[in-house]
C-alpha cells in the first residue's frame, strides 16, 4: 500500500519517480515544506532563479531543448502571478511543463489571506489543465496525471496548486503503473483512409508544398527524420514556421526557408501558388497566413494536427487528419511506398520557385560604416556552426533576423517565443537549455531592450556556473516597434528609443560575467571568437546600425504576394484597417 | 468565416462533476467570444461523478465546429454532442411566472394558464405563480401573454435536451 509520508515528501518522491532531474523555482511562505523536503534529498537539483517568470522560461528552454517535461516550483500569490506570463507562453507554443504553486492552507482559502490569490482561477485560461489539491492522498495521483497530460497530445503547461496544510499532512503514496486518464485520450494514430486519400492527393499534385511547424519538433526527433524522408519521396518544397525551424536542415535543397510575415519571398510565393498544401503540425497562425481571404487561393489543403481544434479555425481545409504528426508521416510513407508512387514531375514548379529564389529576399546590402545586424548574425552563425549551438532569442527584430540568418540543421536547437512573443524569454530559456546540455554552446541572441526584461537572471547563470552567452544586437531602439512606427505611423517614434542603457560590459562584470563590446564591423570576428573562447558566461554588446529594418515583410493586412522586399517598397503611413492589425 | 449566417445549436456536454468545471466551460465561451443563449447544469450519475451541461449557442457552422472541438479538448470533458446535428431530440424548458392583478385580469390569467397547461404553484388574493414547461417558444409565448395580465417577474431554467429513441448519446 506504500508508505505514509508528508505531502511535501510525496511531491519530491513523485517527481523522483517521474524521472525529474531539475526543478526551477523560487521559495516562499506557502512552499516552505516542499523546499524543506528538497533540502533533505539529493536526487533532484533545484535551480534558484531571480524571478518566477524566469523559472517558467528556463523550464521551457529545458523542455524544448531536451524533449522532457519542464518543472517549476513557486510560492502562492505573487509567486504564482509572476509565473503567469511563462505559463501562457508555454501554452501558446505547446511546451510541456508542470508548474507547482504553493497555496495558503485550505481553511484560509477565500479569506484574502496573506499572499493568497486564486491561482487555479487565474491560470485556468493559460494552462492546458490545472488542479487545486485539497487532500494529501490525492497529491501522488495528481502529479503523475499532470505529467501525462503535460506531455501527451498537444503538449502544454499543467498547474498544480498545493495548499500548505496539504504539504504538511501525511498520506500513503504508491508509485502508479501506466497512467491512463478516464476522459483525456489523445489520438496518436491518424485515420488510415484519410492518410491514403492524402497520399493520393500528394502524388497527383503538380505544385505541392509541405508547410511544417512546431508540431514536428514536439513529436520528437524521429518526426524530423520522417519529414526529410517525406520530402525526398515526394520531391516537394518544404517551408517551416518560426516554431518548426531545424526539422529540415537550412541548406536542404528543397527547403525554402521560413514562411510568413518575415519569411522568404520564395516560401510565401510558393504557399500562394501551390496546388496542394500539406500542413504538418502547424496552425495557420496570422503571422503565417497574412490576409486570410487571399491566402493560397488555388490550393487544396491537407492538415495534420494532434489537436482537433486547430482544424478549420482560420483556414478551411479539404482534408483533416487528427494524429501525431510523426505517426501520420510514417503511415504516409508506408502508403506512398506500397502504392509505388514516385515523385511527380515538378520541373515547371521548381523553375517557378527558382525564379522567386533569385530575388534573394534575405539578402542585405552594406551601406555606410555601421555594422549591419544581419551581418552580425550571419558571422555568429558561420563562426559557431561547427559547435552545433543551441540558440534562444528574445522578441523583436533580432529574433526575426536570427530566424532568417542563423541556419538550423537539427530539431531542438532553436528556442524562441513564437505565439505569445514574450520579451525576456531568451536568457532564462538559455539557462534551462544549458542545464539540459552542460557541454553545449548556448547563445541567447538578444536585443538591448528585451534583455533588460529578465536581466536579473545573469545571477542565476553565475551561481550555477553556466557558460551561457548573450549576444545583444544593440541598435538602441525597440527595433520592431520602431520599424512599425516607421512603416505605419509616419515615423513618429513614440517611446521606442532605448534611453539610459546600462553599460552592458560593466553590468556583466558586476555579475561575474565577461563583458565584450563590438563597436563595428572591424571588431566583429574578434568579439565573437573571444566570446566562444571564454569558458564562462559572456555578454556581448554588439553595436549595430540603428535604423535597419527587418525585410522582407508582409505588411499588416496584406497577402503573401504583397511582400515588401526592401526599404524601396516602404509606404510611410498605413490606412486605418491596417493600423488596427497587430 | 464568421460572416456566414448564424444557426442555433443545442449542445450536451458530459463532464466530471468537480470544482471549477463549470467555470472552464463558461470561461471558454467568454474567452473565445462564443455566445451562450442558455445554460443548465446538474449532476446526472448514480455516483455523482458526472454532470450534464446543456448549452444553447448560436453561430455560423464553422464556429459551432470550433466550439465542439474546443470543448472536446478540455481535460474533464467526457463527451460533447451537438443534438441539433445529432437528429431528433426533445428540448424542454421550465419557467416560474409571477402575475399580480385582480378582477378580470386575474380570471384571464388563470384561463390562459389553463390553455398552456401552466399550473399555479403559489397563490395569494392578488397574485399567482405559474409553473409552465415546454419548448422555449411555448414558454416565450406564455410570458408574452402574461405581460398583458400583470406579469411581475420570471425565473427560467434554460433548455434541457435529450435525444429521442432508446440510445444514450
Amino acid at each position: 500500500m506504500g508508505t505514509e509520508m508528508t505531502g511535501a515528501d510525496i511531491v519530491v518522491q513523485a517527481l523522483t519517480d517521474l524521472g525529474v532531474e531539475v526543478v526551477f523555482g523560487y521559495p516562499g511562505g506557502a512552499v516552505l515544506p516542499i523546499y524543506d523536503a528538497l533540502f533533505q534529498q539529493n536526487r533532484i537539483r533545484h535551480i534558484l532563479v531571480r524571478h518566477e517568470q524566469a523559472a517558467v522560461h528556463a523550464a521551457e528552454g529545458y523542455a524544448r531543448s531536451s524533449g522532457k517535461v519542464g518543472v517549476v516550483l513557486v510560492t502562492s500569490g505573487p509567486g504564482a502571478t509572476n509565473a503567469v506570463t511563462g505559463i501562457t507562453d508555454a501554452l501558446m507554443d505547446s511546451i510541456p511543463l508542470v508548474v507547482l504553486t504553493g497555496q495558503v492552507p485550505t481553511h484560509l482559502i477565500g479569506t484574502d489571506a496573506f499572499q493568497e490569490c486564486d491561482t487555479v482561477g487565474i491560470t485556468r485560461h493559460c494552462s492546458k489543465h490545472n488542479y487545486l489539491v485539497q487532500e494529501t492522498a490525492r497529491l501522488g495521483p495528481v502529479l503523475h496525471e499532470a505529467f501525462y497530460i503535460a506531455r501527451s497530445g498537444r503538449p502544454g503547461p499543467v498547474v498544480i496548486d498545493i495548499p500548505k496544510d496539504v504539504q504538511i499532512m501525511k498520506a500513503r503514496y504508491t508509485k502508479p503503473g501506466v497512467i491512463s486518464h478516464k476522459t483525456y485520450k489523445p489520438q496518436v494514430k491518424g485515420d488510415l483512409a484519410a492518410i491514403e486519400a492524402a497520399v493520393d492527393m500528394l502524388a497527383a499534385a503538380e505544385r505541392p508544398i509541405l508547410y511544417t511547424g512546431g508540431g514536428v519538433i514536439n513529436s520528437g526527433p524521429v518526426a524530423s527524420q520522417l519529414l526529410r524522408e517525406l520530402a525526398k519521396a515526394t520531391g516537394a518544397p518544404v517551408t517551416s514556421t518560426l516554431m518548426g525551424l531545424g526539422s529540415v536542415p537550412d541548406d536542404h535543397p528543397q527547403f525554402l526557408g521560413m514562411l510568413g510575415m518575415h519569411g522568404s519571398y520564395e516560401a510565401n510565393m510558393a504557399m500562394n501558388k501551390c496546388d496542394l498544401m500539406l500542413c504538418l503540425g502547424a496552425r495557420f497562425d496570422d503571422r503565417v497566413t497574412g490576409r486570410l481571404d487571399a491566402f493560397s487561393p488555388t490550393s487544396r489543403k491537407i492538415h495534420v494536427d494532434i489537436d482537433r481544434s486547430s482544424f478549420n479555425k482560420t483556414v478551411r481545409v479539404d482534408l483533416a487528419i487528427q494524429g501525431d504528426v510523426g505517426s501520420v508521416m510514417e503511415d504516409m510513407l508506408k502508403v506512398w511506398r506500397a502504392r509505388g508512387h514516385r515523385a511527380a514531375d515538378q520541373k515547371a514548379w521548381w523553375e517557378q520557385i527558382k525564379g522567386w529564389r533569385s530575388r534573394n529576399s534575405f539578402g542585405f546590402e552594406q551601406k555606410g560604416e555601421a555594422l549591419l545586424p544581419q551581418k552580425a548574425i550571419q558571422r555568429l552563425y558561420e563562426m559557431t556552426k561547427a559547435r552545433k549551438p543551441i540558440i534562444s532569442t528574445e522578441v523583436g527584430q533580432h529574433q526575426m533576423w536570427a530566424a532568417q540568418h542563423f541556419g538550423f540543421h537539427e530539431p531542438n536547437k532553436w528556442l524562441t517565443s513564437g505565439g505569445l512573443g514574450t520579451m525576456g524569454y531568451g536568457l532564462p530559456a538559455a539557462i534551462g537549455a544549458q542545464l539540459a546540455y552542460p557541454g553545449a554552446l548556448v547563445i541567447d541572441i538578444a536585443g538591448e531592450a528585451s534583455i533588460q526584461m529578465n536581466i536579473q537572471e545573469l545571477g542565476t547563470a553565475t551561481q550555477y556556473r553556466l557558460p551561457v552567452k548573450v549576444f545583444i544586437i544593440n541598435n538602441e531602439y525597440m527595433g520592431m516597434v520602431r520599424q512599425w512606427q516607421e512603416l505605419n505611423h509616419g515615423g513618429r517614434y513614440s517611446e521606442s528609443y532605448s534611453d539610459s542603457l546600462p553599460d552592458f560590459v560593466k553590468l556583466a562584470e558586476a555579475y561575474g560575467w565577461k563583458g565584450i563590446t563590438i563597436e563595428g564591423p572591424d571588431d566583429l570576428d574578434a568579439g565573437i571568437q573571444a566570446m566562444i573562447d571564454h569558458p564562462g558566461p559572456v555578454m556581448v554588446d554588439c553595436r549595430v546600425a540603428k535604423l535597419a529594418n527587418c525585410f522582407p515583410m508582409i505588411p499588416s493586412g496584406a497577402s503573401h504576394t504583397d511582400m515588401i522586399l526592401s526599404a524601396a517598397d516602404e509606404r510611410g503611413e498605413a490606412d486605418d484597417d491596417a493600423k488596427a492589425l497587430v | 468565416m464568421k460572416h456566414l449566417p448564424s444557426e442555433r445549436h443545442t449542445l450536451s456536454i458530459l463532464v466530471d462533476n468537480e470544482a471549477g468545471v463549470l467555470a472552464r466551460i463558461v470561461g471558454l465561451f467568454s474567452a473565445r467570444g462564443y455566445n451562450i443563449e442558455s445554460l443548465t447544469v446538474a449532476d446526472v450519475s448514480d455516483d455523482h461523478a458526472v454532470s450534464r451541461i446543456t448549452v444553447v449557442t448560436n453561430g455560423p457552422p464553422p464556429v459551432i465546429d470550433q466550439i465542439m472541438a474546443q470543448l472536446d479538448r478540455l481535460v474533464p470533458v467526457h463527451k460533447v454532442v451537438d443534438l441539433t446535428d445529432w437528429g431528433p431530440h426533445v428540448e424542454r424548458e421550465m419557467a416560474l411566472v409571477k402575475v399580480a392583478g385582480t378582477g378580470d385580469k386575474r380570471v384571464e390569467a388563470l384561463r390562459l394558464a389553463d390553455i398552456f397547461r401552466a399550473r399555479p404553484v403559489d397563490t395569494s388574493t392578488a397574485s399567482f405563480v405559474f409553473e409552465v414547461s415546454g419548448s422555449s417558444e411555448k414558454v416565450n409565448q406564455f410570458i408574452a401573454l402574461m405581460r398583458e395580465v400583470g406579469l411581475v417577474e420570471v425565473a427560467r431554467t434554460g433548455v434541457v435536451a435529450i435525444a429521442r429513441g432508446a440510445e444514450a448519446v
